[in-house]
């Protein structure tokens, strides 16, 4: 980073890369045409959106036309939960039939709230799974939730904010298998992950994970904002929402976001190169971090599995810490992290993930987020937990002792 | 989230922070759920003119920067006032002298004039 501020929110969202910068800005101004047009400018333009496809076709091991981009992930899961049943509705034989779709209750706000006005508008009826305390979704619990109407399964990658990693293969086998039973004309459970937080450091191959739908965006892996991507395997029952011109094979309308698309290819090229280095030493920081900030700082917890996690995230509770005075204190200290604390949203509670997994209203107003990413050292873990020591002993000074006493009360 | 200037010097050093032992009255407002919960300690003492006057007050805060910033200021409103001088103090009165708070703020961390009233409640009760 070229200031002294420390960045530990690399969830949220990363700076992009200098050599994709590079690689988008003749896009820009120069080589600016539409990529629909026929003439030079516009055929320009589309030979730079098909490279890209082709390098982000390579990372997920699908076909380019199974790629289609959209604005980022948020327009990815919508499409995928009212373009599925969208398909679902334009059969005859399906009409006055609601379908089901089963989600988990710790989705990411664009999924849950595309199930949620879906149920509202009488469309469909929606499954939440309830994770385990460790923020995994057991397999069995999706079993015991399919029905022979169930149209969609919605399971994220890694959990966005404990980083929590979801059977993914598993529960594409289940639906595998519960597909062979279906006869030919009957309606197919389609499955979809969001692996917005998964690609940077896990296996994302659309064949081996078994998915038929993926969703993505740029910005998490050193890529522009405002471009992603919904992979669409060949074949999978989901129809377009947003209507217009006929690009991305007819499923998202809207002119091309060509820089977008360009700077995104460029970031997966880089992506695939660097993984397995940037992995094992991001992991390495980040137990480091855990370690110090379990050891040295009292009546701390860390929330999630500690192994079946994402080797970016360490995500905490402090008792008797409020989690936004903490991130402010911490930003006056120059260091940006995120909380589950409604305080800091404007929400009136708490972070459903951290609710989801059994945590206490407290302790999910006492939470710390603190993503790594490929630019963070050592150092900055070491000034950060020292600030963080200190910054929590003021804190807790000034809490003294009254949830202890609210608690006696009671 | 934008805070006024006298909130974070408020939230960063906040006065009369900590606890009074022997307290003449303590109140105890919020929950764990909403995040905030505030303690205000205070120590009445009788003045031959001005009758019974808040001699000392003190605060504890589990919450955020504005739950934090209001405690520090009501004790700062409410010291050498009267009793009945206390009770007047509104929650306005403490986000006007913060120099305003975030309107979500208003409502869900602004608290500490519920705190105060409640400590000299538990005085007038303790006296009965």
């Amino acid at each position: 980073m070229p200031n002294k501020k420390i960045y530990l929110d690399y969830a949220a969202t990363t700076p992009v890369d200098k050599e994709v910068l590079g690689e988008m800005l003749p896009y820009f101004s120069e080589k600016f045409g539409n990529a629909m047009s026929i003439h030079s400018f516009g055929q320009e333009a589309l030979q730079a959106v098909d490279s890209a496809r082709g390098k982000i076709a390579d990372f997920f091991g699908c076909a380019p036309t199974e790629i289609v981009f959209t604005s980022g992930a948020t327009e990815s899961n919508n499409l995928t939960v009212k373009g599925v049943l969208k398909s679902y509705y334009s059969k005859a034989e399906n009409r006055g039939k609601k379908p089901h779709i089963i989600t988990s209750e710790f989705e990411h706000h664009c999924i849950l709230d595309s199930c949620k006005a879906v149920e509202k508008d009488g469309l469909a009826d929606v499954s939440y799974i309830k994770p385990g305390k460790d923020g995994v979704v057991k397999v069995s619990e999706i079993a015991k939730a399919i029905r022979p109407n169930t149209v969609l399964i919605s399971i994220m990658y890694v959990n966005n904010e404990i980083g929590t990693v979801q059977p993914i293969g598993k529960i594409a086998k289940l639906v595998k298998k519960t597909n062979k039973n279906k006869m030919e004309n009957e309606f197919k459970t389609v499955f979809h992950t969001d692996a917005t937080q998964a690609v940077n450091y896990f296996d994302c191959d659309v064949e081996r994970l078994g998915v038929d739908l993926l969703s993505m965006s740029a910005h998490k892996v050193y890529g522009p904002k405002g471009i992603g991507m919904l992979y669409v395997r060949k074949g999978t029952a989901i129809r377009k929402i947003q209507d217009g011109g006929d690009q991305e094979y007819k499923m998202r309308a809207g002119t091309h976001n060509v820089t977008g698309i360009v700077g995104f290819g460029k970031a997966i090229e880089i992506l695939k190169k660097n993984m397995p280095d940037n992995t094992k030493k991001i992991q390495d920081l980040r137990d480091y971090l855990i370690g110090k900030v379990l050891g040295e700082i009292p009546n701390a917890r860390l929330n999630g599995s500690k192994i079946r996690r994402s080797p970016n995230n360490a995500n905490f509770s402090f008792r008797d810490i409020e989690g936004e005075g903490l991130l402010l204190s911490l930003d006056m200290e120059g260091i940006a992290c995120s909380t589950g604390s409604a305080c800091s949203s404007g929400a009136l509670s708490p972070s459903h993930v951290l609710l989801s997994i059994g945590l206490k209203a407290e302790q999910a107003h006492g939470s710390l987020r603190m993503t790594l990413g490929k630019y963070t050292t050592k150092n900055e873990i070491d000034l950060a937990v020292k600030k963080l020591k200190i910054v929590a002993e003021r804190l807790r000074k000034i809490s003294g002792s009254v949830l202890a006493d609210y608690y006696s009360k009671k | 989230m934008q805070y006024s200037k006298k909130v974070l010097e408020h939230f960063t050093r906040p006065h009369n922070q900590g606890l009074i032992k022997n307290a003449s009255g303590v109140g105890m407002v919020g929950n764990p759920v909403c995040g905030d919960l505030m303690k205000i300690y205070i120590k009445v003492k009788k003045d031959k003119q001005r009758g019974e006057v808040i001699n000392k007050i003190s605060f504890e805060t589990l919450g955020c920067a504005s739950a934090i910033a209001t405690s520090s200021m009501i004790t700062d409103l409410a010291k050498d006032k009267t009793l009945e001088e206390a009770m007047k103090i509104t929650r306005q009165d403490v986000a006007d002298a913060l120099e305003g708070l975030p309107p979500i703020k208003m409502h869900c961390s602004n608290l500490a004039d519920e705190a105060l009233h409640e400590a000299i409640k538990d005085y007038q009760n303790k006296r009965k």
